[in-house]
Formats: C-alpha cells, sequence, structure tokens
C-alpha cells in the first residue's frame, strides 16, 4: 500500500488552476525531493497532500485513507517554510519542539515520560541538546529550521513533508539537516521534501519529482540541480528540445520582459 | 478613618478581591493576544463592550452581562474578518474601536443617562463594586485562568504556527474563537476594576514586563500573572492610603504602578539582550592558518574580556580581536 496516493488531483487558487492533472504514488520508506522553479506548484501541491489546500478535483489517499476521512495525524510530521518573524512572546527551543508531541496528548493531560524522552530526542538528533533552553528567536536561521524539524520530529511521524528545509540555509547547518534527514530514512521514514536545490541533500534523494507550471513534468531517478531549469523538461515533445531550445520559443516560467523598441528575436 | 478601619470595611475587601483575580486572569489571556501580535485586540473590545454596557443602561439588564454578549460578538467579528484575511487584522481592530464607542456614547444618550454613569464602566469604580458583581467577577476570571492556563499546550502551538498546528490535528478555527471568546470575557471582568478603556493595558501591560527578562513561553505567561496580581492589588492598596490627601482613583493606580514596572524592567531587558548578543557563540569554524597574537596581557575567568564560546575552545574579544588560548600564547580568530 502507498502511504501517499494522488489521482487526477487538481488545485485551483481563488477559482485559477494552479495544480493540474497530477498524478503520484510514494511508497514506504521512499525519499522524494519535488522539485522545480519558483511558482512551478511544488510547495502548493505539499499543501494538499498536507490538507492545508483543498483538491478542486480528484483525490489522495494517506497510508490508505482518503484525505478528508484522515484522522491519525501523528504519522505526518510536517515541516513548513520557515517564516521570518518570531511571535510576540519568547518560546524556547524545547517549548516549541513540545508542541509537536501534541498529535500524540490527549487535552489537560501533562507530559508523560515517553513524551519528555521523544521530545529530547528529537532536539539532541539536530543537535540542539545544549541550546533548548534558549529562546528561538536567539538562534540562527539554519538553527531555526532544525528546530522545526525536531517539532515533527517529536511527534514519531512515519511519513514526513519538508517545504524547502534548505532555504536560506548556510552549508553547516545543511549538512546537520542531512545527517538528521540520513537518521530518519534509516529509520524506515518515508520522505517528501520540496527543495529549489538539493545541495548535500542529493546524497539521500532516490526520486526527483520535478513540476512546472502546475504539472508533473519529470519523475524518476534523481537529476542534477542544473538540469532541473533546463526549459526542454517535460516538453511533450522531447525530441524535438535541441530544436526548440534553438529557437528560444522555449517558454519560461516567468513572462519575458521586454522594451517595446527591442524587436522580436 | 484609620487604614485598619478602611481594609476591613466590605466594600474594601469586595475590591481586594476583585482587583487579585482580575490581575490574575488578565495577562494570561494577554500572553496569548501577544503571541499573536494582536496586542490591541483587549483595547479592540474593551471599546465594543462600551456599546454593550450601554445597551444594559438602555434596556435595564445588568451592564455587566450585555457587556460580556456584546464583547463576545465582537470577538467573533474579529476572529472571522482575520480568518477571511482580506482585511488587516488591525483594520478589523480599528473598525471596532470607532464602531464600539460611538455605538456606546449614542445609546447612552438616546436613553437619557447621563454621561457619568458610562464614566464608572470607561474608567473602573471597582469601590463600588456589590456582592452579585464580585461573584460574577471571580467566576469569569477563574474561567479564564483555567482554560488559559489548562489549555496552553495547544493554544501555544496554534498562535505559534497554524499551519503545523492544523496538520497536527488540532482544530485550529476552535482554538482560536477559544482565544477570542476568553479575551471579551477578560474585558468585560476587567470592566469594573480598571475600566473599559484601560483593560488593555492590564492584558498587555505585565506580558510585555516580564518578557523582558524570560526566555520561554510558560516563564513569561506565570512571570505576567504574578506582575498582573501585584499592580492590581498593589494600586488599589496606593490607592486607598493616598485617598488621606487626595482624590485617587484606583483604576489609572493599578494602570500606572504596572506601567512603572515595565520602565523599571526594560533597561533590565536591553541590557540582558545585549550581554546575550556579545556572548553569543562565534558560528564560523576556527581558522586552518596559525596567526599568533603578539600580546602580554593574559587571559582567564574575570579578567576583563567577554569570553565567546568558539567551536571547541574560548575566544576572548580584545579591542575588536578575538584571542584563541593556544598553548603559552594566544592565536588571533
Amino acid at each position: 500500500m502507498p502511504v501517499i496516493e494522488v489521482r487526477d488531483g487538481a488545485v485551483a487558487l481563488s477559482g485559477r488552476p494552479v495544480l493540474r492533472g497530477i498524478d503520484l504514488r510514494v511508497e514506504r520508506g521512499e525519499f522524494v525531493a519535488l522539485m522545480g522553479a519558483n511558482g512551478s506548484g511544488k510547495s502548493t501541491l505539499v499543501r494538499a497532500l498536507t490538507g492545508l489546500r483543498p483538491l478542486s478535483r480528484g483525490g489522495i489517499t494517506l497510508f490508505g485513507t482518503p484525505l478528508e476521512d484522515f484522522h491519525e495525524w501523528h504519522r505526518i510530521g510536517f515541516v513548513p517554510q520557515r517564516s521570518g518573524a518570531a511571535s510576540g512572546v519568547p518560546a524556547s527551543v524545547r517549548e516549541v519542539v513540545s508542541s509537536g508531541r501534541l498529535t500524540r496528548r490527549r487535552l489537560l493531560r501533562p507530559l508523560g515520560a515517553a513524551d519528555r524522552r521523544a521530545i529530547d530526542d528529537a532536539i539532541e538528533l539536530v543537535g540542539l541538546g545544549a541550546r533548548a533552553r534558549d529562546g528561538v528567536s536567539t538562534l540562527s536561521g539554519g538553527q531555526q529550521q532544525r528546530v522545526l524539524i525536531a517539532r515533527a520530529l517529536a511527534g514519531d511521524p512515519e511519513l514526513f513533508f519538508l517545504d524547502e528545509p534548505t532555504a536560506g540555509v548556510d552549508l553547516p547547518n545543511q549538512k546537520v539537516l542531512t545527517d538528521a534527514l540520513a537518521a530518519l530514512k534509516e529509520r524506515g521514514a518515508s520522505i517528501v521534501l520540496v527543495a529549489h536545490e538539493l545541495g548535500p541533500l542529493a546524497t539521500l534523494v532516490e526520486r526527483a519529482v520535478v513540476m512546472r507550471d502546475g504539472r508533473v513534468a519529470y519523475d524518476g531517478p534523481p537529476i542534477p540541480d542544473h538540469v532541473v531549469h533546463e526549459p526542454w523538461l517535460g516538453e511533450a515533445h522531447g525530441h524535438h528540445h535541441h530544436a526548440r531550445h534553438e529557437s528560444s520559443y522555449a517558454r519560461d516560467h516567468a513572462p519575458h520582459v521586454r522594451s517595446p523598441l527591442e524587436g522580436r528575436p | 478613618m484609620t487604614p485598619v478601619e478602611l481594609f476591613s470595611e466590605p466594600f474594601m475587601q469586595r475590591a481586594l478581591l476583585a482587583a487579585l483575580f482580575t490581575g490574575l486572569a488578565a495577562p494570561v489571556i494577554g500572553t496569548y493576544l501577544v503571541q499573536r501580535r494582536l496586542a490591541l485586540m483587549g483595547d479592540g473590545l474593551g471599546h465594543v463592550a462600551v456599546t454593550g454596557v450601554a445597551v444594559g443602561l438602555l434596556t435595564g439588564y445588568s451592564p455587566t452581562w450585555t457587556a460580556v454578549v456584546v464583547a463576545i460578538l465582537g470577538a467573533i467579528a474579529i476572529e472571522v474578518v482575520r480568518e477571511r484575511g482580506n482585511t488587516n487584522g488591525d483594520v478589523a481592530l480599528a473598525l471596532l474601536f470607532y464602531g464600539g464607542l460611538a455605538g456606546g456614547v449614542l445609546l447612552t444618550g438616546l436613553g437619557g443617562r447621563r454621561a457619568a454613569e458610562l464614566q464608572q464602566y470607561l474608567f473602573g469604580s471597582i469601590t463600588t463594586i456589590s456582592d452579585g458583581d464580585v461573584v460574577v467577577t471571580l467566576v469569569l476570571a477563574a474561567l479564564v485562568v483555567v482554560v488559559g492556563v489548562g489549555l496552553s499546550p495547544q493554544l501555544f502551538a496554534v498562535a505559534q504556527d497554524p499551519e503545523f498546528a492544523r496538520v497536527a490535528g488540532l482544530r485550529v478555527r476552535f482554538y482560536n474563537l477559544v482565544v477570542a471568546v476568553l479575551a471579551a470575557v477578560t474585558v468585560t471582568v476587567a470592566m469594573r476594576t480598571v475600566g473599559l478603556l484601560l483593560v488593555s493595558a492590564l492584558m498587555v501591560v505585565p506580558v510585555a514586563t516580564s518578557q523582558q527578562l524570560t526566555r520561554s513561553f510558560r516563564a513569561t505567561l506565570v512571570a505576567a500573572m504574578v506582575l498582573g496580581t501585584l499592580a492590581s492589588v498593589g494600586g488599589l492598596v496606593i490607592s486607598a492610603f493616598a485617598s488621606y490627601q487626595a482624590t485617587v482613583a484606583p483604576g489609572p493606580t493599578i494602570v500606572l504602578l504596572s506601567l512603572a514596572g515595565f520602565v523599571v524592567t526594560w533597561p533590565v531587558g536591553v541590557w540582558l539582550r545585549h550581554r546575550a548578543r556579545l556572548r553569543r557563540p562565534f558560528a564560523d569554524e576556527a581558522p586552518d592558518e596559525h596567526t599568533v597574537s603578539d600580546h602580554d596581557h593574559d587571559h582567564g575567568p574575570g579578567c576583563g574580556h567577554v569570553a565567546v564560546p568558539h567551536d571547541d575552545h574560548v575566544d576572548y574579544v580584545h579591542d575588536g580581536h578575538r584571542h584563541a588560548p593556544h598553548g603559552t600564547h594566544y592565536d588571533e580568530h
């Protein structure tokens, strides 16, 4: 049974179609990178998979259960894009990570021994043990990203969604992130991560899904970062790509800006 | 009347009880509002509650209950506007400010009531509080504290990162409404103590004060509750003693005492943050090349130079240089 299955998925934002015709299966234990340019829909796809964006057609099943009937949220670990602004009140690393444990806690019950252990392990795994009592806002961007990963880890999920975990993170921190994700993979977790570029993560990724203009343009073994952004990737008539490329008909994801005096090529 | 007699008067004891519970409850919900960057929401709800009080004065129902109902409706309206996301939270608040205050003054005039009657709700009149009002205040304040502290893990998570909370299976909208309704209840609880126009101060100022010194959410919450209680009971006592000499209203005294706490704490917070920044570990890796610094000062604990952790050792910051001990000499890092 696949952990994720999307059939003919489409997402519309205020009536405008953003994702169309998405078919995707992710098997247990897979490490999938969702790649593509800005605006290609890769983050929207993750938001749809986590239930944050409703589908306008098609269906998603997680662990064999349709998303609308899915309630086993403790099996899901979500690492959202790091929001720049910290909240208005100080919060320690431990407190933020503890909120990841809420998927397994009952209302109005204090943290049990198992909860504490899971929280400590998660902080330790991302290498922030020495800073557990510090305020999150005093950490660097890369360290804050590690806190968000530890928060997802604290609930012991089986399936991880990470939205741009390496964006704006320096290389040493990217390496720590990679080690943490390698440990997860070792434990048998399935991982879907959104990335503009893979960097050190490339060694872990088993499968790349490249998005372009809201469709899946490529699904297969990982490809180098620069190829992802080649214009011919995923064109229906791939064998023409050289000719099309040279005649510069290749459509970029962003509209071209020309001054009125500039002639067409 | 001696102070002992004054404090054994029933009206004074009712006032002390009301001040104690209000001071304890208001910062609880204030912490969540500040966390969401909605510090002024208490003010907006206070203005809406003015309309509620005026409805009570006009219809003859208890103004406390009409204020609770109208404030809760206002809080839900703010939540809906915020969730739909088209208008900024602060614009929605501004609209409520004006509508609430104007509606209240208009209705009071329509009812033929004098402004003085509305005034005791605008600026508080804790010493005229009745037995029934004390009971209502205690029950509502206890409700705010129990829910606000009991659900703190959930409320913290929802305010910190709503999207993560949703994927964790929390009912985000429900918890947002809980906070909004509790805020409305708090406003009406504090109405008799400090008055509707100063309600927000008792919710927000203790939080602003406590977060100067704290690093965690829980510590901020607890410290704010302690500070709020001290300010509100202290302010009442000060105004009672001062009333031998002059006319001193308890509401403004409570708020000013609370602000005085902030003024005292703020420089300490600035100094603490400055110190923490100076001592934050250097993140870069130690340089490979080996630059010996020529310098005849021996660094050590208490040598007067700031010691900053760097990789596996300590750098001493000395005249803009970073000196790392290496054998018998110091390296430039």
